[in-house]
């Protein structure tokens, strides 16, 4: 038996439109939610104040600091190895057989949970380095988790610009390096700029790596060797052992909306960025 | 040839191989300093691959080497010891499409002196002037030379490539590519113009599959055929009383 072509267009309008409504339907209640519940407990002071009493009370200052710090360290770490390796693959290699192993090495990495890195971290850093739950730990192993993602995007970046723009280049006596850095990265950058944001999206959302490698202290971070608790991870435990609900749902609506603010900055950014050189 | 006009590029029994297949084969061929030479022949005639020999593109696609040698200015540019990053701005290339690299017109033209480490403004500046104007593009874009290249029309895009090639001070030579296959027959008059005036400072070779632009501007013309060259004479010679049979089929239309 055959459904008539117009009833199978309905039906396909219907069951796609569906599946999108479910989807923002969810996603807008989640924000709501958290908003509704965190939004009344964040004032100037639960922003910049320390924690009292394990967060009971007080603010989330210094797990404000680290959530700045701790992704900011490891995207550090992570883009110029990340952007390194993608321009060496594309650009300074032909595409054999190691490549094509690499190529796999790091989508394989990117799928591998965050708890593996965290351990990884945990036993090399921490434990063997001898470095100690601290901000460099925790940086370190957040980078090597993103590495694969910025490595990849970058990768996509950087051969989606035009042969043509390289052909030209090289004809105008430029060296392979001087094109990487005048035609090929500025016109990859949008690319790249994604897979940052998508690893600095992982870093702040991370919660099992961190603790692994980077502690919880509460103090404020004096410097890379000192303990730091993000945001997620000051959630995370105020949550996990019930200390207060109310400031647990503070801190996330501050997560939602910084994530937010980070993504939309970069966003204009990069528009501004792409606009001038078209313009 | 032509005993009044010096030779700037020779290649002697020069072969390009990609992969297993001779593109080119064995090209033995004097280029005169200071003239245009035209370069004709049906499509997969080896012309591309000879020009882009010339100033050692064909280095980048894979599995391509070559054999004999190519001489400019006496000197082998295939020599291991020649630096082809000087080469390349000794000699210079337009291409078929116009492509207008995703900046200013300023930093288009500027691009090859930035390399070569011209830092000063004013000369900068002054670069850009005389090449747009030896492009014919000065009066049309003087007013907004920081707009972005890529707003240009397609005439007005190749126009600007040719004054980026231009703007190079060690350039020599000049090779086109079928630089007006997509252009309007204004804008190939202007490039057509540019290249009569400008062969008085440059050597330059020009790849067309329009045979009457050939015959328009070319001093000297070479027959390219299935990676031989056929025959390379005087333009007039060659569009009047060739000495081969293929290439008067070819100039009056009979093939090709």
């Amino acid at each position: 038996m055959r459904i008539p072509p117009k009833y199978t267009q309905a039906l396909a309008v219907t069951v796609l439109g569906a599946a999108t409504v479910f989807t923002v339907v969810v996603l807008v209640f989640i924000i709501v939610f958290v908003l509704s519940k965190g939004l009344p407990g964040i004032n100037g002071e639960f922003l910049f104040s320390a924690p009292k009493d394990m967060g009971r009370a007080g603010g989330i200052f210094p797990t404000l600091v680290g959530t700045v710090l701790l992704p900011l360290m490891a995207i550090a770490i992570a883009l110029p190895l990340g952007v390194g390796t993608a321009v060496y693959l594309t650009e300074y290699t032909r595409e054999t057989r190691l490549t094509q192993v690499l190529r796999f090495g790091t989508d394989c990495l990117a799928g591998i949970p965050s708890i593996l890195f965290g351990l990884f971290g945990f036993i090399f850093f921490v434990v063997m380095l001898k470095m100690g739950w601290c901000l460099l730990s925790g940086g370190l192993t957040l980078a090597i988790m993103v590495l694969p993602t910025i490595i990849r995007t970058s990768e996509e970046a950087i051969r989606a610009v035009p042969n043509s723009y390289r052909e030209v280049s090289f004809s105008l006596g430029a060296t392979r390096w001087e094109t990487v850095l005048k035609v090929v990265l500025p016109n990859a950058l949008p690319g790249i700029v994604t897979g940052v944001m998508l690893g600095i999206g992982r870093s702040i959302g991370e919660t099992a790596a961190v603790i692994f490698t980077a502690g919880s202290a509460l103090r404020m971070p004096a410097s890379a060797f000192d303990s730091v608790r993000t945001m997620s991870v000051h959630f995370y435990i105020l949550a996990r052992e019930g200390i207060s609900n109310e400031k647990a749902y503070a801190t996330a609506a501050v997560l939602i909306i910084s994530v937010l603010l980070v993504n939309l900055a970069a966003y204009s950014m990069m528009h501004r960025f792409i606009a001038r050189r078209s313009r | 040839m032509n005993a009044e006009w010096a030779i700037k590029i020779a290649a002697h029994d020069f072969r390009v191989f990609h992969g297993q297949e001779e593109s080119l084969r064995g090209i033995t061929l004097n280029i005169p300093a200071n003239r245009i030479l035209g370069v004709i022949g049906p499509s997969g005639s080896g012309k591309t691959t000879f020009l882009r020999a010339l100033n050692r593109l064909n280095d980048l696609a894979p599995a391509t080497h070559i054999d004999g040698q190519v001489l400019l200015d006496g000197q082998d540019i295939y020599h291991p010891s020649f630096n082809v990053v000087t080469l390349r701005k000794r000699v210079g290339m337009l291409f078929a499409l116009p492509v207008a690299l995703p900046m200013s017109i300023f930093e288009n033209v500027v691009y090859g002196p930035r390399l070569s480490g011209v830092r000063n403004r004013k000369r900068l500046e002054e670069i850009v002037e005389t090449s747009l104007k030896a492009a014919f593009l000065w009066d049309e874009v003087k007013d907004r030379l920081t707009m972005s290249g890529l707003r240009l029309s397609g005439g007005q895009q190749q126009r600007l490539c040719l004054a980026r090639v231009l703007a190079m001070e060690e350039l020599e030579v000049i090779l086109l590519d079928e630089p007006c296959s997509g252009l309007d027959p204004i804008s190939t008059a202007k490039i057509e113009e540019a290249l009569t005036i400008l062969k008085a400072k440059y050597t330059i070779i020009l790849v067309t599959n329009n045979t009457k632009q050939a015959a328009r501007v070319a001093d000297e013309t070479a027959f390219f055929l299935m990676g031989d060259m056929v025959e390379h004479g005087p333009t007039e010679k060659i569009f009047t009383v060739p000495d081969d049979q293929r290439t008067n089929d070819y100039v009056t239309g009979r093939f090709g």
